[in-house]
């Protein structure tokens, strides 16, 4: 009897570790399925209509175009040999497990940051999703860009290897904002002016930078000039990336796609984290006066056919004072996007429209018309004109050449 | 005296909330699907009954299903028109169904139809193509899907009154070329493929001069039998 119960026990015992085991393994895969929406890994590595991180999406680059990898565990066309020491190898370092340079439209240079033990985890989410046998398509890059050597040249001008390391001086939560910022995050891949090499210096880190091939600006992180966040609220900041929307106005372009497919799915403490960071990088600086390359005859010119053109087609919904109906139709007036040295958002918002994206936030979202096919040139120069320096409004003019090389901006 | 004292309470509380709700609902947009649309009408049209470019499909009174289809085609890509997959390319399934049943649910009047400006040799073999094909090239007539009033069924096949010729025949030259594609099995395309540049032309021509008949609404889905399979109208 005591025995037929201890056996019973100790079964019983075996089970629990069993289960015990089973739910770390599966609180584990839960964390690295959030971290690698923190990562935004899908975005580059589930095609359209694909499967889910099956890769072999195009990414157009100034050197010609990536494809991008399978990470499914399939041993064969993904990841199923690789170990956790191979992926955190690829993560921290930018190598394949054969040594083999990984070419830096991986984000590795911000991935570096990521500790092994988050790297771990999403390594084990990944190995819990299905496998897609699906084989890697081959890069098509033009000569010399396709030597892979050449990214070694990269790597020393532009790669510093490296865990994230906390300022002992900051709070615990900035340095966990500035840890998925840098980091998994790799808001510097956008956010930071890449040279003619591809590369970004540190010095230069979340300056902005217009987005080779997209064509879209990537305001600075640090002036509030532009996209800093120095005078918003933190409840603003956490609106706007957690829902995409906010008081102060709504992502678009290239943003939708990280708050749709990343940002909205982080908890509010890690959204907080990183509203505190960035509101902390943003510098005080004091704006420039605005300058701009137009003569003033053809600047008051254009602001006179802008109000006209703004009072018929964008006063219904941003009010004729640019003071909109934030959040769904957000205000013009004092909104920085609009204000920017780099007018190609507000001249690409005006020819495209746009929805912001759809998230758990804001679910029906309220999108603005493209315009491309109603305005002439002269007329999006002009209404651009006016929002940019119509009631207080900070920004320069901008010249109908300006508006029209936009029109063949690449939509997706 | 205290139920006197208990209804002004109330009444103030009342009227505080509705204050609130007033005060709110004036500085936002209304909380309508044509608020939330207006990004479509330049190119659709209010209601999306259509505007006088004639490249852009009205889309009032299609089934909700076809329109839903092409949102989600638009979406991933599988349809190409830049303007539009850039539109939607963040929206979630529920969304772009709740943007289907909208336009499906708004009936304005159909236009009044083209002035053609082709022969009326060209009308008559549009016509003779769209009401009775040609078995000896496979070709089934649009009524034999579309319905016989061209409005279509539910939920998945689409009137086809209210388009213009260049529409039309853009949309069919895209089946032809294989640059607009459905789910399998590919029915559209089967059909185009077997057109003419000059089938195209007239059969384009005679649907745009069709007048707008007294039900202008989709038919039940089953109300008839395709001729053929159709990923796009599952049995």
């Amino acid at each position: 009897m005591g025995s037929k119960l201890s056996i019973a026990l100790l079964a019983l015992a075996a089970l629990t570790t069993v289960a015990h085991a089973q739910d770390k393994n599966s609180d584990v895969i839960a964390r690295g399925e959030y971290l690698a929406r923190a990562g935004d890994c899908t975005a580059c590595h589930t095609a359209p209509e694909g499967r889910l991180f099956a890769g072999g999406r195009a990414m157009p680059t100034p050197f010609g175009t990536l494809y991008t990898s399978n990470i499914t565990p399939d041993p064969e066309a993904g990841i199923g040999k690789w170990t956790a020491d191979d992926f955190y190898r690829t993560m921290h370092s930018g190598r394949f497990p054969d040594g083999g340079l990984i070419y830096p439209a991986m984000p590795f240079a911000s991935y570096t940051k990521v500790t092994r033990a988050d790297s771990d985890a999403i390594f084990a989410y990944l190995r819990s999703i299905p496998p897609v046998n699906q084989k890697n398509r081959p890069h098509e890059l033009r000569f010399p860009y396709d030597n892979r050597q050449l990214i070694l040249g990269w790597r020393t001008l532009f790669f510093s290897e490296g865990e994230f390391k906390p300022d002992p001086t900051k709070s615990a939560e900035w340095n966990r904002g500035a840890y998925l910022v840098e980091g998994l995050g790799h808001c510097g891949m956008c956010h930071s002016p890449i040279n003619a090499l591809g590369g970004t210096s540190q010095s230069d880190a979340f300056k902005g930078g217009l987005i080779p091939m997209q064509n879209w600006y990537a305001p600075s992180l640090t002036s509030n000039r532009e996209a800093g966040l120095g005078d918003w609220s933190m409840k603003d900041i956490t609106d706007y990336l957690q829902t995409g929307v906010s008081k102060r106005g709504a992502v678009y372009g290239p943003m939708a796609e990280v708050v749709h497919n990343s940002l909205q799915y982080l908890n509010d403490e890690d959204t907080k984290a990183m509203a505190v960071y960035l509101k902390g990088i943003a510098e005080g600086s004091t704006p420039p006066p605005a300058s701009s390359i137009l003569p003033n005859t053809e600047s008051s010119l254009l602001v006179s056919l802008g109000k006209t053109v703004y009072d018929k087609n964008c006063a219904s919904c941003h009010g004729t004072q640019g003071e909109g109906k934030a959040p769904h139709w957000p205000p013009l007036a004092n909104n920085q996007s609009i204000e920017m040295q780099s007018a190609v958002n507000p001249i690409r918002m005006v020819l495209n429209g746009g929805y912001p994206p759809g998230t758990k936030g804001n679910p029906m979202p309220y999108g603005m018309p493209p315009f491309a096919g109603l305005l002439s040139d002269n007329e999006v120069a002009a209404v651009v004109s006016y929002i940019r320096t119509a009631w207080g409004n900070r920004g320069s003019p901008v010249s109908a050449r300006e508006a029209n090389e936009l029109r063949s901006a690449p939509l997706n | 005296m205290f139920a006197r004292a208990a209804a002004s309470a109330a009444l103030v509380v009342t009227l505080a909330a509705f204050d609130g709700v007033a005060a709110q609902t004036a500085n936002q947009p209304p909380d309508t699907m044509a608020a939330r649309v207006e990004a479509c009408t330049p190119c659709h049209g209010n209601k999306g009954e259509g505007t006088n470019d004639v490249y852009f499909p009205r889309l009032a009174g299609k089934p909700a299903g076809y329109l839903y289809n092409q949102l989600l085609a638009f979406r991933s890509g599988r349809r190409k028109y830049p303007p539009m997959n850039y539109l939607l390319e963040f929206l979630p399934d529920p969304y772009l169904e709740a943007m289907a049943e909208y336009f499906a649910s708004e009936h304005p009047p159909l236009p009044q139809p083209a002035q053609t400006e082709v022969s009326k040799d060209v009308l008559a073999q549009g016509e003779l193509l769209a009401t009775s094909g040609d078995a000896n090239r496979n070709i089934p007539a649009c009524v034999s899907c579309h319905g016989p009033g061209l409005t279509g069924m539910q939920p998945g096949i689409p009137g086809l009154l209210g388009l213009r010729a260049p529409y039309i025949s853009a949309q069919l030259g895209a089946w032809r070329y294989g640059t607009r594609t459905a789910k399998s099995p590919d029915c559209m395309q089967l059909v185009a493929g077997h057109l003419t540049e000059a089938d195209v032309t007239a059969v384009a021509a005679w649907l745009a001069t069709r007048p707008a008949p007294d039900n202008p609404a989709p038919v039940a889905k089953g109300t008839y039998a395709l001729p053929f399979g159709c990923g796009s109208q599952p049995n």
